[in-house]
């Protein structure tokens, strides 16, 4: 008798000890998991942070050398401002930081501690500043990319003079400007608003922020009635036959085709035969819509076979057609899902990079585009664009673009979850 | 002897290859209960189905023979199954209110169906309903509640009042109490008492007793077939068949 209750104690100790031991393994499992996740959310935003902001440099430009009474300028239009020459006289006004330097070479060297759109900045200054310009105005102008990674720290100064692109003569500029208190940080509205740019200090991710939501927007419209419908008529309307068997292997196998191939499609049918205009988030988003399209039809029927037959069944005995019964019942309560669905395939969209290199968006574009139809790069591609760049400055950039779209993508699955919460029905 | 309300005439219906029910014949009487009993699978629920053609839903489903209602043949091509479900409405096994308030439950038939010409109108409608199925005392404070956040016997109900808000003649119950506890189970007995004055009632139902209680007439179906219809008390009392005898005294099923 104890013999007996001994072995049952023993053999439930060994079922307990087993269960810990597969607990220690699911924890470990996700851990590892969370660790990498944890890995590669540090190495992007430590290398990516600083993109964020940018060196400026305070020069002080004696706008009365341009003209005599400053304020005249209030009655210039843009155009007059625009067609000053003033490039000497920018030039000028940087001199002025060393008024010492007289060799060419040395002034040389200064210039170049700036961003090659000086002149263009100090215009701008003069433009939307233009009523009201005192005889010296204090202007902040953007470092080059140099000066900005040597500012950051993120440029190695002790490397042999022949082997870095910044000069000893420049960092003697430099260190002395520091000293004097002229070079300071700014926030980097620029890298939010702007296109791309040959200089790295003055490329941004504005202008494929916005070409990937002109094509993310091209997805939606064309990708959410189209696969809403197609999956009502296949789980709700459509009989059950090898046709429709057929189709339903193929929506599968859609999924799962390879997003490059897409990319091939647009190229062959949507560029050449039908001739739309390359490199433009109409094409990419029609693209992207083919590859989207399986996942909200496999989503939303899903979600259309989770409800009840029996409020089909109820429509149906008062009266209704099938159509009202489909359309005012089962939708409405199939919806939170569908949209779920139709999210995440947005999101896939975003992050998709390969069929739209093959579409020409991985053109370089410096102008944000305006509308659907213009040239424009995207995100992913943007990333892709600026990592294979040479220069420092795009190292954190390339990092910075990951963020943003990782930040995008959060945002949009925060949106799927919030949708889903408010809308699902409660039975 | 009442009038007779509907009329099923050599029904066979077929599942694909599998038949469900075999030749069956029988008439129901106006506004009187008529109860359909036997063991699970015997074809009782397929049989209710035909009448509201439900059955219609299922791909496979294939019925054969006539089915008529005041004369007219229900699966003749020119019947309109939305009107024939107008005139016939349906209570089922499981409660299964829409997911919406009470008020639209009861309202989403007469508006399809264009009953309601105003608002008060179909107020007036959802009114009548809910009082006919004995459930407008306990929801009147909360009419745009959940009809989902009912209890399982007021779901039932509010299902009931959902079938007479478009005014049918005939009301088919498919075991309409089998999800039910007792007390609520009582007072949807009661209820079909009261609406028999208005309504032609089929109930399918497992439980012999409650066949007993509320019908006048009874149908006992086993494999398919239809072995006996008759007065209730004959049913129950003297069935002629031995099948019958078998099944109310409790030796299967």
């Amino acid at each position: 008798m104890t013999d007996r209750i001994e072995q049952r104690i023993n053999s439930l100790n060994k079922r307990l000890n087993s269960e810990k031991r597969f607990r220690i393994y699911c924890i470990g499992a996700m851990s590892f998991a969370l660790a990498w996740v944890l890995i590669l959310f540090l190495n992007i935003f430590s290398s990516g942070y600083s993109a964020f902001y940018r060196t400026v440099i305070q020069v002080d430009v004696p706008f009365l050398n341009l003209i005599e009474d400053t304020t005249q300028f209030s009655e210039m239009s843009s155009e007059d401002i625009n067609n000053l020459s003033m490039y000497s006289f920018s030039k000028k006004a940087i001199y002025g930081l060393f008024p010492d330097i007289e060799e060419k070479k040395d002034k040389k060297m200064l210039i170049r501690l700036f961003s090659i759109e000086f002149e263009q900045e100090i215009r701008e200054f003069l433009k939307s500043n233009k009523s009201n310009i005192n005889e010296t105005e204090t202007i902040y102008l953007t470092a080059s990319d140099d000066v900005d990674q040597v500012n950051k720290g993120n440029y190695p100064r002790d490397l042999d003079e022949d082997k870095r692109r910044i000069k000893d003569i420049q960092l003697l500029f430099f260190d002395d400007l520091v000293d004097r208190g002229l070079v300071s940080y700014e926030f980097n509205l620029p890298f939010l608003m702007r296109g791309d740019s040959r200089e790295p200090e003055l490329a941004g991710v504005g202008g494929s922020i916005v070409g990937s939501l002109f094509t993310i927007l091209v997805v939606l419209i064309l990708s959410f009635p189209i696969g809403i419908f197609a999956a009502i008529y296949l789980e709700e309307f459509a009989p059950k036959n090898r046709i429709t068997d057929f189709i339903e292997i193929n929506i599968n196998n859609l999924a799962a085709v390879p997003s490059i191939v897409f990319g091939l499609l647009g190229l062959g049918i949507i560029l050449n035969t039908f001739g739309l205009p390359r490199s433009t988030p109409l094409v990419g988003g029609i693209v992207l819509s083919l590859m989207t399209l399986p996942t909200i039809i496999i989503a939303t029927r899903a979600s259309l076979r989770a409800v009840p037959p029996s409020i089909r069944e109820g429509a149906l005995a008062v009266g209704a057609t099938k159509m009202q019964a489909v359309m005012h019942h089962v939708v409405p309560v199939a919806m939170p899902g569908a949209l779920t669905g139709t999210i995440i395939g947005l999101a896939q969209a975003l992050g998709e990079t390969a069929p739209l290199l093959l579409i020409g968006m991985v053109a370089f574009v410096v102008d944000v585009p305006q509308t659907p139809l213009d040239a424009s790069a995207s995100l992913p591609v943007q990333v892709y664009l600026w990592s294979e760049s040479a220069e420092r400055g795009y190292v954190e950039k390339t990092s910075a673009t990951i963020m943003m779209l990782l930040g995008f993508l959060i945002l949009m699955n925060l949106a799927a979850v919030l949708i889903r919460r408010k809308f699902e029905t409660k039975w | 002897m009442k009038s007779i309300k509907i009329k099923a005439d050599n029904l066979n219906v077929y599942y694909g290859e599998k038949q469900a029910l075999f030749d069956v014949s029988m008439y129901m009487e106006e506004k009187q209960v008529t109860a359909l009993i036997g063991p699970s699978g015997c074809g009782k629920s397929t049989f209710i189905r035909c009448l509201n053609r439900m059955n219609d839903v299922i791909d496979i489903c294939k019925v054969q023979g006539k089915i008529e209602i005041d004369g007219n043949d229900i699966y003749a091509p020119d019947m309109q199954v939305e009107q024939l479900r107008e005139r016939v409405g349906m209570v089922f096994q499981k409660p299964n209110p829409f997911p919406k308030s009470i008020f639209e439950n009861v309202a989403y038939g007469p508006r399809i169906h264009g009953i309601a010409e105003h608002k008060s109108d179909l107020e007036e409608i959802v009114v009548t309903s809910l009082k006919k199925a004995a459930l407008f005392d306990e929801v009147k404070d909360r009419l745009y509640d959940a009809g989902t956040g009912l209890s399982g016997g007021q779901q039932q109900r509010l299902c009931i009042a959902r079938a007479i808000s478009v005014n049918p003649d005939i009301i088919l119950m498919d075991e309409p109490c089998s999800a039910l506890d007792p007390i609520a189970t009582a007072r949807i007995e009661e209820l079909m008492g009261d609406l028999k004055t208005e309504y032609t009632i089929i109930i399918v139902t497992h439980s012999m007793q409650q066949a007993a209680r509320v019908s006048s007439r009874t149908g006992f179906f086993h494999l398919g077939k239809l072995v006996e219809v008759d007065k209730t008390e004959t049913i129950f009392s003297n069935p002629s068949d031995q099948r019958t005898q078998d099944y109310i005294t409790g030796r299967f099923g």
